[in-house]
């Protein structure tokens, strides 16, 4: 496969969230707000590209009977980078995602492709696949936080979109709106891209 | 600001479910809730190993983390602790009681990586819980975890027969289930209210 193509693959057909169900624990919880969705996403790329690499860097010392742990301990150091770097940067938002940056190292996406691409691969296409994944991964984030932060608080990226006669959905703002968008984003791709027949 | 610990101990179930509201432990919530006897083998031992491995937690951050100022190692070594108990608890289990080794021990590897677990952990700190909070909190994050998922393999089965469309099928009508499930909770939430 070509670097093209792998990237093509991860981001659209093999998607983490869509395809794989994979992470979708932190796509429900920070989608109330754009914002907070982009910084996570950013972090998720960056987690996945770097310890993709790492794993991949380091594959054929790991023995396979101990990978897993190695694996998740090389995660936990780049989700640590990426903690640390927020709360010197960016404390308000830090604040805000709380626990679920910390959550990267258990979201399944990072493991998933740890242990399905990054540890049989070379270390450049172990790259690409994780900054497509990533991709992926945020591109629904923003998708749905899109829907939610408009009808939810009226506005995009924190700016006011909505006039003054809007009133604010808050059912968007609470837990139920975020399963209900992901099935039906899902409930859209599957149809119209991967064109699922009964 | 000090809560009861009985409080928070419901408050986790119900106001504050782990899963309907906070959204952790959704992979395996999505995939081991085909069968009922499954999805409570699973709860069982996510509601276990997130009691003890919080409390372990609790006792290693305000003990070790904080005195030697390693706080920043908190991710990497909450998840050895719980890993290490994990491997533990299926050593302990596979050498006393067999039977209940090959009800539950094929979903021990699963535990590690379940955010909830984590998650549990993460929020004890983030909201200075003390260690008997801790405890309510956990206990009552488990069984909260335990009710969805056994809900949930519940209405699954239900719809085993129904007609469901094509594109629908599998984790997507899971969750739409699971927001249903979260709009009944919201109705709980006058009783008690932690953050």
């Amino acid at each position: 496969m070509t670097k093209k193509e792998i990237f093509i693959n991860a981001t659209f057909k093999d998607n983490a969230i869509w395809r794989q169900i994979l992470g979708i624990c932190s796509a429900l919880a920070v989608t109330n707000l754009m914002l907070n969705s982009l910084i996570m996403g950013l972090g998720v790329i960056f987690t996945l590209a770097m310890a993709g690499m790492t794993i991949s860097l380091i594959r054929a010392w790991t023995p396979r009977s101990v990978r897993m742990m190695v694996q998740v301990l090389i995660i936990a150091a780049y989700v640590i980078i990426v903690d640390i770097f927020l709360k010197a940067n960016m404390p308000v938002i830090s604040k805000q995602l709380g626990p679920y940056v910390g959550l990267i190292i258990t979201n399944c996406i990072l493991m998933g492709r740890a242990e399905a691409f990054a540890s049989q691969n070379k270390v450049m296409d172990s790259l690409v696949d994780g900054i497509g994944s990533g991709i992926g991964y945020t591109m629904v984030l923003l998708a749905i936080s899109f829907i939610r932060e408009l009808f939810g608080f009226g506005s995009i990226f924190g700016f006011r979109i909505m006039g003054d006669w809007w009133t604010a959905w808050s059912i968007m703002v609470m837990a139920p709106s975020a399963f209900f968008l992901l099935a039906m984003l899902i409930w859209i791709i599957n149809t119209y891209y991967y064109k699922v027949k009964a | 600001m000090e809560i009861s610990a009985f409080v928070l101990f419901w408050a986790a179930i119900f106001t504050g479910n782990i899963l309907l509201t906070y959204f952790l432990g959704m992979c395996s919530y999505l995939s081991i809730s085909k069968e009922i006897e499954s999805a409570f083998g699973l709860g069982i031992a996510v509601a276990f190993v997130l009691i003890v491995t919080s409390a372990l937690n609790w006792l290693v951050y305000y003990y070790i983390l904080i005195p030697f100022g390693i706080v920043y190692l908190q991710y990497i070594v909450f998840i050895i602790v719980i890993a290490a108990f994990v491997q533990f608890l299926e050593l302990v289990i596979e050498r006393y009681t067999p039977s209940l080794y090959y009800s539950l021990g094929i979903f021990l590897p699963l535990i590690t990586v379940n955010c909830a677990i984590l998650g549990v952990g993460l929020f004890m700190i983030i909201r200075k819980y003390s260690f008997i909070q801790t405890l309510a909190f956990s206990a009552g994050s488990g069984i909260g975890w335990l009710l969805a998922i056994l809900m949930l393999a519940a209405i699954r089965r239900k719809l085993k027969e129904k007609m469901v469309p094509a594109g629908l099928r599998g984790a997507a009508i899971s969750l739409i289930i699971t927001g249903i499930m979260a709009l009944g909770f919201i109705g709980f939430s006058g009783i008690v209210q932690i953050q």
